[in-house]
């Protein structure tokens, strides 16, 4: 028997996977409106939370998916999510892949490619804002967020060594 | 994704770094997870559907089943204060992350006004006004795309 939840889950980030241009973190904010605002499957301090453990964890960043669907309907529910978000989008590509790298210099694919690029960037400055605007509750949280900023753009740091340091002056009690 | 590279690229030999350039920027122009999308791609290239199946599963399980157990394992602490302050102060940080990786793809844009205009249609409609992505997508590609192909001397 499949519950409902399961294959809500399945479609919500089916339709997801294929909307999903310049990857897992471009449709943060889009998930984030699916399952805390229309769906109510979570506040927006457990999806902030969510995403925290997916950065922390090792694996690609669409690991979110699957911590979104376990939120909502435990290990089954995560590993639906995840089959749900990759699935459609690794179908297109197994495709498409070889007609592309074909036309790889045709003047259209050009287009496409200069087109989509700004999208992808102002889709990947949302998911900050709406990440920043669910995590952000004290002026130390913006404090954090202002440095990680910061540091990630002027040093070549590893992601780990920053996300570590902010980990640890939160379980020191500072944020 | 540094990873991914290392392995195929350095490791194994199994693109060169051209190839892999390659590879990479056509997965993440389709939709769809890129490190996925890479998978899928390299492991069709060498072994046809077996392959991509085989890459895909290989690259997800693990993280999967890492990521899944960290979760339970989460659930069962995340009542101890040091825990939960942690996890606030790591999703600030990551929230940071996600804005310098941003403004590091925006940083190119800088050279023509319409892709700042795109870019910052995009953040508005998405972030501040909550327009839901389909149309948001359906609205703003064709435009950008148009725009990409006339301006394209």
């Amino acid at each position: 028997m499949i519950s409902p939840l399961l294959l809500e889950i399945a479609l919500q980030f089916f339709v997801l996977s294929l909307l999903s241009i310049g990857g897992a973190n471009a449709v943060i904010p889009e998930i984030q409106r699916r399952v805390v605002e229309t769906h109510h499957w979570m506040t927006d301090e457990d999806f902030a939370q969510l995403f925290a453990l997916s950065q922390a964890a090792p694996g690609p960043n669409v690991l979110i998916v699957s911590l979104v669907g376990w939120k909502v309907a435990g290990v089954l529910g995560g590993v639906v999510a995840m089959l749900a978000m990759s699935g459609p989008s690794s179908l297109l590509t197994y495709a498409v892949a070889h007609a592309w790298e074909r036309w790889r210099d045709a003047p259209w694919r050009i287009a496409i490619q200069r087109g989509l690029a700004p999208v992808t960037a102002g889709l990947l400055l949302s998911s900050g804002y709406i990440l920043a605007r669910a995590a952000d509750h004290s002026w130390t949280a913006y404090a954090i967020t202002g440095a990680t900023l910061l540091l990630a753009l002027i040093t070549r740091l590893h992601p780990l060594w920053l996300l570590g340091v902010a980990a640890l002056s939160g379980a020191l009690g500072w944020v | 994704m540094p990873f991914a590279r290392r392995m195929i690229v350095e490791r194994r030999g199994w693109l060169s770094e051209a190839e892999f350039l390659d590879v990479l920027s056509l997965s993440q122009f389709l939709p769809g997870p890129n490190v996925v999308n890479v998978s899928i791609i390299v492991g069709r290239r060498f072994q046809g559907a077996a392959g991509a199946v085989a890459a895909c599963a290989g690259l997800l399980l693990m993280p999967l089943v890492i990521v899944l157990s960290l979760a339970t394992l989460y659930a069962h602490v995340s009542q101890i204060e040091a825990v939960r302050g942690a996890c606030r102060a790591v999703s600030a940080s990551a929230s940071g992350l996600i804005v310098a990786t941003a403004l590091k793809l925006a940083r190119p844009l800088r050279t023509a006004s319409w892709k700042l205009v795109i870019c910052a249609t995009a953040f508005v409609g998405i972030a501040l006004l909550r327009i839901p992505l389909l149309w948001m997508l359906a609205g703003l590609c064709p435009v950008s795309i148009a725009l990409g192909w006339w301006k394209r001397a």
